[in-house]
């Protein structure tokens, strides 16, 4: 505590010296955003500048920010996963919750999983994404858990089908931009014909990539829910048998 | 001109290290470190705002409007994917702490060797 307060003080001292140095909130000066915002839309036809940067000026980032993804799940299976406990809960059920809960929960569930869909699927037209997208869709199935029962829920925490997916997601993405270095230009090029912009049918690349980071992503959030339930969210009350 | 955004992600990063700090949980840890990190987000859009601009999707607004920086928004989606990754992991590590040592909280932790 005495080391503490101190040092909060100065760091926050810091803090306002870096402030100070700061250009007013709102007056930008930095040339990229201003490039970026002028040149994306006619280059790529995507309208969503954001998605055009994430996947395709900065693709190559995009693509390490998948794997750090992906070595999370690894490092979180690898940390939790214990065969003999997994079968235990296997066995252990619980109380549902009641009528209303679950009526509220499946309206939850069906409408996340629609707009996580609409958003990975319009992501480079309108805001959204893979990310985004894949994130809330899997909350979504995740509610099932919630709401449900373990048997509900059980597809969704398959390993043997979600890692290939995963994998799919991920290994699509670096496809894409070999493809490009097989034809003759440099990694994660645009390769594909870039369509009309403002359509489902734009953004060449930046499309495929988008679908391969929300399966990746979504597949990834899954594999994670699923190894904490397994391990820790398994309660012990026996099952209602009113259901 | 303000600079009110700055000092809001300044606070924001200090109270999450002073929680960070003064932890007696280690998932209570976690939630401030995600604190913590989310000073991050609005720095990066702070410092991308444009007055007066819209968000840079070009559906329906005519090219050449002001519009704030859209590699700071993909830099922020970057920050959340390395924050939820993050956060898992320490998840990961606190279960496995409570398995091993009974506790949760990291100053009886310290006692343990090998």
């Amino acid at each position: 505590m005495a080391v503490l307060g101190p040092a909060l003080l100065g760091l926050g001292a810091l803090f306002s010296w870096a402030i100070a140095g700061l250009p007013a909130f709102g007056d930008y000066r930095g040339p990229y955003g201003l490039v970026l915002n002028r040149v994306v839309v006619p280059l790529r036809h995507t309208t969503n500048v954001v998605m055009g940067t994430t996947f395709d000026v900065r693709g190559v980032d995009t693509m390490g920010e998948e794997f750090i993804l992906y070595a999370a799940v690894i490092g979180v299976t690898l940390l939790l996963r214990d065969e003999t406990r997994s079968r235990q809960a296997e066995r252990r059920t619980r109380r549902l919750p009641s009528d209303a809960v679950r009526l509220l929960g499946v309206l939850m569930v069906g409408g996340g999983l629609l707009v996580g869909l609409w958003l990975m699927a319009f992501g480079y037209v309108t805001p959204g994404g893979g990310f985004q997208g894949g994130v809330l869709a899997s909350g979504a199935i995740l509610l099932l858990y919630v709401v449900g029962s373990h048997r509900d829920y059980r597809p969704f925490r398959d390993a043997h089908a979600l890692d290939p997916l995963e994998s799919l997601g991920a290994g699509g993405y670096v496809v894409v931009g070999l493809a490009a270095l097989a034809s003759g230009t440099a990694f994660l090029t645009n390769l594909f014909g870039l369509g009309t912009t403002g359509t489902l049918l734009s953004s060449g690349s930046i499309a495929v990539l988008n679908w391969a980071s929300a399966i990746a992503v979504s597949c990834a959030m899954l594999l994670l829910f699923a190894e904490f339930l397994e391990t820790y969210v398994v309660p012990l009350e026996p099952e209602d048998t009113a259901s | 001109m303000s600079y009110l955004p700055y000092a809001v992600a300044a606070w924001i990063c200090l109270v999450g290290i002073a929680g960070v700090a003064t932890s007696k949980n280690l998932i209570h840890l976690a939630v401030c470190l995600t604190v913590t990190q989310s000073s991050s987000y609005v720095l990066l859009l702070s410092v991308g705002y444009v007055m007066h601009g819209v968000a840079p999707i070009f559906l329906g607004t005519k090219l050449g409007t002001p519009a704030v920086d859209p590699v700071v928004q993909a830099l922020a989606l970057t920050d959340i994917v390395v924050s939820v990754a993050v956060i898992g992991l320490i998840l990961a590590l606190a279960l496995d702490a409570h398995r091993l040592s009974g506790t949760v909280d990291p100053d009886s932790l310290a006692d343990i060797s090998g």
